[in-house]
Formats: C-alpha cells, sequence, structure tokens
C-alpha cells in the first residue's frame, strides 16, 4: 500500500504566536504595550511624587533631574501624573471594549444564525447607532447623565457595540456554511450550540484584532472627552484631562501639552501596530505557505 | 528539438526541496501528460516553467523554451513570453476570471497588450476565439461578465484567454478536475481540436490516469519531486514497468470485494421512504411588479431504499443530488413531499423532535478539509453525534466510542487528542467515516465522499465504506458525478437530471445500457483507462 504524506498546514493557534513574534511591526506595537501597562501598574505601589501634594512654589518647572518632564500650575510632577493618567487610561478603554464585545458578539451571532428579519432589522439599528460619530454620541449620553469617568466609558461601550456586531456577524456568516457546521447540524445540535462551540472559536481571532483596534479608538476618546471636559473630574488624573489643563498655558509651558501628547500617540500607536501584528500572523491570507 | 526542454530541474522552497531534478520535453502538436498524486510536484513544474514560484522558492537545472533559457531570462523577456508564446490553464475556473471585466474584456485584453491592436482589432479577435472555444457571440454576447456563465462556461474562456494569441505552448494545469464529466469530455475535446489546428504544445497536468491515457501522446510520471518513468501512453500503461505506475493504474481501475447483495438484505420494510419530493429555490426579483416563478431543484422524486442496501445518486453538477440528500438530512426542509427513515417521519418536523431519526442517518462530506472544525480535537470531532443519544454517555465511555470508532476505520486510539490539520486528506476522510459511525446509524448518506482524494488514497476508502457496509450492515446512498465509484461501490443506481430521477435498477444494467439520455451522456463522457489505452494501442486514437 503506498503511504500518504499528511500535508503541512500551518496550524492557527500554535504557529500564530511563533508567526507574530518574526513580525517587527507585533513585537514593537508589543513592547510599546507592556512598557505603557508596567507604567500604569508600578503606578499603584510608586511614583516619583505625590500628585495629591501641591507644591506651588514649584510650579511650571521646566525639565530638570529632579522632575524630567518639569511640572504643572500646581507644581505636581508630569511623570507622576502620566503614570496615574495611563491606569486611568486603560481602564477606561479594557472596559468599554468588554461593554463592546459583551454586548456586539452576542447580538452579531445572533443576527448571523436567525438571518431573515431579525438579522435585517439588527443590522439598521446597528447602522443607526453607527452613524452617529462616536464623540457626538459620548456628549450626548454626557450632557444627559452629567460629565465622569463612568459615564465616558458607557459612551465609549455603547460606540463599540455595533462595531463588533458587525465583525461577529461577518465573521459567523462566512463560517455557517461551512461543512463542519452542517455536520454538527447532521449531529441534531441547535444554533446557539454551534454558535458557542464552533462559530465563536473560530472568529475569536478576528476579535482579538478588533479588540486591540477598538481599545486603541478608547484610549482616544477618553482622551477627547476628557479635554472637553467631560471625562474625568479633577482631582481625578487623565491624559485628555491634563491636555485641557495645559492648553491655556501651551505659549509658556509647552512641555505640558507635550508629554500627555505623545504618552496618548505612543499608546495609540503601540495598540495599532499590536492589531496589525495580530492580523498578519492569524490571517492565513496574508501568511505566507510553507 | 523540443519546444519545451526541462533538464535536471531543482527546486527547494525555504530550503525544503519539492523537486529533484525532473527531465520534460514537449515538442509542437504534442500531449505529454505530467501525472502523480498530490505533493509529487506536478504544479510546481508547471510554475516553474511560467516562473510563477512562490516566494523563498529557488530552482536550479535548464528550462529551455524555443532556444530561450526561462530560469534566466529577465523579468520584461518573461512577461513576453507569459500569454504570447505560453498559455496556462488553472484548476478553478470559478476564481481564475476577473468577475467585475466583461469575458471580451479579459480575452482582448492579452491581445491588446502583446500585439499592440487597437480596442476594435483586438475585440474582432476575441470574438473569433470565444467563438472557437465554443461561446460564439450570438448566444454569449463579449459583454457577458463571468458570473453569469457556469463552471464549464468559464473554463472556455480561460482556455481563449490562454489560446489568443495561438501560443506555441499550453500548460494546462488539472483543468478538468473541478468540472463534471460530461463537461470534462467537452473541454478535453477543445483542447485537442486547438492543438491538432496550430500545432500547439499541450502540458496536461492530471491525477486521473483516464484521462491522460485519453488525451496525452506521452506521459510522465511523478513521484515526491522526481520521474519515476516516462514514455510513450500506451506503452507505459501496457507494460507498467515501474510498481508505482502499476499501483497507479491499479487503483484507478479498483473494484472493492463485496458480498453478493441479497445476502445482507433480511428486513423486508424500507429503510428510507421518498415520496413526491420537491424543492423550490426564490429567484432574485428582476420587476417590482411581478415574483418570478421559483427555481425547482428537485422535482417530485420518489424511491425507497431497503436496509443494508448501497445506493449510487448520480448526475451531472447542478443536478439537484446534493439538494435531495440534504432534505434527506433533514438539513433543508422540502417545499414538497415526504421523506421517512426507517418508519419516521423527517419532512415538516421541528429540530428537537428529529433527534432519533438523526441518529439513524449520519453524512460524510466531499471536502476533507473543510468537514472538519480545525479548532477543536479529534475526540471532540468524532463523538459530535453522540449528543443524539438518548442518554448521554460518560467521559470514559464516552473516550472509549471514539477509541472504537477510530478502530473501525483503521485509525489508532493515539489520534483522539490530535487536531484535524495533523492528518492527510485521507486520514481526515477516515475520520469523517468515523464520526458518521459512531451512532451506529442505519444510512449514511455520502456526498462524493472520494472524488477529493488521490487514486490510491480512493481504493483505500472505498474498500473501507465496502467493509463497513458488510460489517456493520449500514446502508449507503452515495452521491457523485462520478461512474467509477458508482460501479465499484453500489448495488443500485438512480440518475438524476434537471431536478428528475430519470433512471433507476442495477448498477452494472445501467451503466451497461444506460437507457435515458441524460445516463447515456454520462456514461460515454466518462474516462476510461482500459478503453483509451485499448484504442491507443489499436491505432483508432489519432
Amino acid at each position: 500500500m503506498m503511504v500518504e504524506v499528511p500535508v503541512r498546514i500551518a496550524q492557527p493557534q500554535r504557529n500564530a504566536l511563533h508567526l507574530a513574534l518574526r513580525s517587527p511591526s507585533f513585537v514593537a506595537g508589543l513592547v510599546i504595550t507592556l512598557l505603557i501597562a508596567a507604567m500604569a501598574l508600578i503606578s499603584f505601589v510608586w511614583t516619583p511624587y505625590d500628585i495629591t501634594h501641591l507644591v506651588v512654589a514649584n510650579r511650571m518647572q521646566g525639565l530638570s533631574a529632579a522632575h524630567p518632564f518639569g511640572t504643572d500650575h500646581f507644581g505636581r510632577d508630569i511623570l507622576s501624573m502620566i503614570m496615574i493618567g495611563a491606569r486611568n487610561s486603560i481602564a477606561v478603554a479594557i472596559v468599554a471594549v468588554v461593554i463592546g464585545m459583551g454586548v456586539g458578539v452576542p447580538l452579531g451571532c445572533w443576527a448571523a444564525a436567525r438571518g431573515g428579519f431579525i438579522d435585517e432589522a439588527l443590522m439598521r439599528i446597528n447602522d443607526v447607532v453607527f452613524a452617529f460619530p462616536a464623540l457626538l454620541s459620548a456628549l450626548m449620553i454626557t450632557a444627559i447623565f452629567g460629565p465622569g469617568a463612568v459615564n465616558a466609558i458607557i459612551a465609549i461601550g455603547i460606540f463599540n457595540i455595533p462595531v463588533f456586531a458587525r465583525v461577529a456577524r461577518a465573521g459567523a456568516l462566512s463560517i455557517w456554511p461551512r461543512e463542519y457546521i452542517l455536520a454538527a447540524r447532521a449531529a441534531g445540535k441547535g444554533k446557539a450550540r454551534i454558535t458557542a462551540e464552533h462559530i465563536v472559536p473560530n472568529i475569536a481571532s478576528m476579535l482579538l484584532v478588533q479588540g486591540t483596534i477598538q481599545f486603541a479608538l478608547g484610549i482616544l476618546a477618553e482622551a477627547g472627552l476628557s479635554y472637553l471636559g467631560l471625562g474625568a473630574q479633577p482631582p481625578m488624573v487623565s491624559w485628555g484631562r491634563m491636555l485641557f489643563d495645559a492648553q491655556t498655558r501651551m505659549a509658556m509651558a509647552p512641555h505640558l501639552a507635550l508629554f500627555p501628547g505623545l504618552a496618548i500617540v505612543l499608546t495609540v500607536l503601540g495598540l495599532n501596530l499590536l492589531g496589525d501584528g495580530l492580523r498578519d500572523a492569524l490571517d492565513p491570507r496574508l501568511r505566507r505557505r510553507q | 528539438m523540443s519546444l519545451l526542454d526541462i533538464e535536471g530541474l531543482r527546486l527547494a522552497i525555504d530550503g525544503t526541496p519539492i523537486l529533484n531534478g525532473i527531465d520534460l520535453t514537449v515538442g509542437a502538436g504534442e500531449v505529454v501528460g505530467l501525472v502523480g498524486e498530490s505533493g509529487s510536484g506536478k504544479s510546481m513544474t508547471a510554475l516553474s516553467v511560467m516562473r510563477l514560484l512562490p516566494p523563498g522558492a529557488v530552482a536550479t537545472g535548464r528550462i529551455g523554451f524555443d532556444g530561450v533559457d526561462i530560469l534566466s531570462a529577465p523579468e520584461a523577456a518573461m512577461e513576453r513570453l507569459h500569454g504570447d508564446d505560453i498559455g496556462m490553464v488553472f484548476q478553478e475556473p470559478m476564481t481564475a476570471l476577473n468577475p467585475v471585466k466583461t469575458i471580451g474584456e479579459q480575452v482582448a485584453e492579452g491581445i491588446r497588450r502583446h500585439t499592440g491592436a487597437n480596442r476594435r482589432d483586438a475585440e474582432d479577435r476575441a470574438r473569433r476565439m470565444l467563438a472557437r472555444v465554443g461561446l460564439p457571440e450570438e448566444r454569449f454576447p463579449l459583454t457577458r461578465y463571468p458570473h453569469q456563465l457556469s463552471g464549464g462556461q468559464r473554463q472556455r474562456v480561460v482556455i481563449a484567454i490562454a489560446c489568443a494569441l495561438n501560443p506555441r505552448l499550453l500548460i494546462a494545469d488539472e483543468p478538468t478536475s473541478a468540472l463534471d464529466v460530461v463537461v470534462q469530455a467537452q473541454i478535453l475535446d477543445l483542447l485537442r481540436g486547438l492543438v491538432a489546428e496550430n500545432r500547439m504544445g499541450l502540458l496536461l497536468i492530471s491525477h486521473d490516469l483516464g484521462v491522460v491515457a485519453e488525451m496525452a501522446d506521452r506521459i510522465t510520471v511523478l513521484r515526491q519531486g522526481a520521474v519515476v518513468e516516462t514514455g510513450e501512453t500506451a506503452k507505459i500503461l501496457t507494460e507498467l514497468r515501474q510498481p508505482y505506475t502499476r499501483q497507479l493504474a491499479e487503483a484507478s481501475l479498483h473494484v472493492p470485494a463485496r458480498p453478493p447483495a441479497a445476502a445482507r438484505t433480511e428486513e423486508t420494510a424500507p429503510l428510507l421512504d421518498v415520496e413526491g419530493v420537491s424543492k423550490d429555490y426564490p429567484v432574485r426579483r428582476t420587476s417590482l411588479f411581478s415574483r418570478p416563478a421559483p427555481f425547482r431543484a428537485v422535482d417530485d422524486v420518489s424511491f425507497s431504499m431497503a436496509h443494508g442496501r448501497s445506493v449510487a445518486l448520480v448526475g451531472r453538477s447542478g443536478c439537484g443530488k446534493s439538494t435531495l440528500a440534504r432534505m434527506i438530512l433533514a438539513l433543508e426542509p422540502a417545499t414538497a413531499g415526504r421523506i421517512r427513515l426507517a418508519g419516521q417521519e423527517v419532512t415538516g418536523r421541528p429540530d428537537a423532535e428529529l433527534r432519533a431519526a438523526r441518529r439513524d442517518m449520519q453524512v460524510v462530506f466531499q471536502d476533507p478539509y473543510g468537514s472538519f472544525d480545525p479548532r477543536q480535537t479529534v475526540e471532540r470531532l468524532v463523538a459530535e453525534p453522540l449528543h443524539l443519544l438518548e442518554k448521554q454517555p460518560g467521559k470514559a465511555e464516552r473516550r472509549e466510542m471514539v477509541v472504537q470508532a477510530l478502530a473501525e476505520v483503521g485509525l489508532s486510539a493515539t489520534d483522539m487528542d490530535k487536531y484535524p490539520h495533523e492528518f492527510s486528506g485521507g486520514q481526515r476522510q477516515r475520520l469523517s467515516i468515523a464520526r458518521a459511525l459512531i451512532t451506529r446509524p442505519k444510512l449514511i448518506v455520502a456526498d462524493e465522499p472520494v472524488s477529493a482524494l488521490d487514486v490510491s488514497i480512493r481504493a483505500q476508502i472505498l474498500d473501507l465504506f465496502a467493509d463497513l457496509n458488510a460489517r456493520l450492515g449500514c446502508a449507503y446512498l452515495f452521491i457523485t458525478h462520478d461512474l467509477t465509484v458508482a460501479r465499484a461501490i453500489t448495488d443500485d443506481v438512480m440518475v438524476m437530471d434537471e431536478g428528475k430521477i430519470v433512471e433507476r435498477g442495477a448498477t452494472a444494467k445501467v451503466l451497461a445500457q444506460p437507457a435515458s439520455a441524460a445516463a447515456r451522456a454520462l456514461v460515454a463522457a466518462a474516462p476510461d483507462l482500459k478503453g483509451a489505452i485499448a484504442a491507443r494501442r489499436g491505432g483508432r486514437l489519432p
């Protein structure tokens, strides 16, 4: 009898990380993201200065060995504020992504599984939510419920829902006609069960990539809302709030705006690089066949 | 001197050797068949000639085309050769055409680029070429888009593009593998005609010895990137000097040993009873005011099947055979009619009430790659139908059942924790059968279960089906367009055409003396290895 040689096809899960680590953009993104996350974590136990301690005598200092990023108009250390601000930005963005995924993915999967009128109706509602610019809907929500970090999270989370619903629906629709789904149906499994067992694991990588992008957008949105005074309220520190405070003093002390701005740019850049790298590693069409 | 002259071609991709010294020649007006199983390097040889190799590939040796060394020719020279002197036809007609351009534009495009002809002249030539490949303008205007054509018609367009500039060499990589036998015969006929008219050289790549025997003057057999043997088709295929060639030929003609059907039927009540079943699909509206008549995919089909029988449902692609199978499996509702399995109603019942019926019937699909969730282990995949049992087995019992099902199909218990990608195509088809067997169904519906497999693996899987039928007594409904499969493994055959069953009877009888036009067309078009060799030796074929 002839021996059949198994065809080697790169396996999705096991090789993905391996492949991703060979992509420069993924590695750069990962390093930046880990740095920011580490900074946020360290701020829980240590910051160079106590930022609730105002030393007006030291206000608006430039860069120095004692204050590498200078101080603000209350004499607070900017580096310490950026470290603590990272934690707020990350928390807001994570919770917003969780809200978006938690509501959007089930909605998208439901629409894909049911099809017909329900699909149509859900997607049109989605379009309506999508049609409002994120910042505008966030403005609306904070205008109604009042400014604050929690309302900002809710506003950004709602904006995430249609994004995840769309990605999940598109992914699920491409999985449903596969033969292994037919086989599962022939095994008497219902739509909910098939969705949980076969659809979700197979679209998880797409959702993960979208998650990193929404995370970056969430950080931007939080900064935007705080900048408008609708997000984090003093004494809570956030990068957007720092930009807002720096605005009127731009001419005198540009470093007040420079460092929070840089922190935002760097985080968003890092997350986008991470997302791109993940996408390249997980998408078999972009992966070079062996 | 030969038109194409490959000497000692070696190819490595990222350091892995793929081709280990291929020698091959194709003369003007000659048809050379390149035969071998998946992974033998057939397609890579063709892509080396076209210099369309994947990144990371390093080719050494010599590929001479009419005196030009292709491997060292500059890119610009290759662009002039492509389409002008060398044309290529790919396997998959569904993806080989640009969906947003008309067929006229796509044929004319190459003509304009290579000859500098103006739009009108190029269109004239395109028109003539499309007429030559059997798409005359009266019936197939140049303004048609690919999606408006069937698979066979698209493959004709692909051939028209490849041959528009009268290339001296045409490379056809499995040009008919995605088509049904009747269309396959038409396309092969067309290629044969083009070779004769223009003294074109044709390098025909195929895994189907029957096709190659009918077409090729000479054949080259490849295995693991090396030439096993090469020579006159008739000589190679009658003498069968090389053991590998012999294996291929035997596998192509393989018929599993099966006990006579009568011995296996004990119960008298029919297992499956299909009564007046129809299926309509809605057709897209073209006008706001009238709803078009629905498309009838299956039209008033009735038949019954006894326990333990093996029945083939044959027909051309699009005849409704897969739709019928899905209705039997209760994966799609029937528009009219009723289906009963072992006395239980299958049609018109909600999923929840179908569990008992589903336990009695399972399915094996065509594509051994697409029919498994890539993210689950074999244990979970094979155990999936156990969900249908009244009493859910415990973890240990479940494992025991999976082990037994795997043993049934010749796989070992150690395979349980692997993922589907760790198996070859043939092994996956075994997994597919194990999954179907685990609930001990009375009926297995197999939709083209071997058409994606190499001949030797196909023979093994057919043996497995025959063995399981004899040992476990489960009935089969084989859906296929391949008559050799029907002949090898079924007792009865039903021929389907345009949604209707047009002929039925004992397999041997129907295939020997087809009565209906549809059955006659299928039988006449099926590639016949023995017949082709006999004809070649008798000198009846050109």
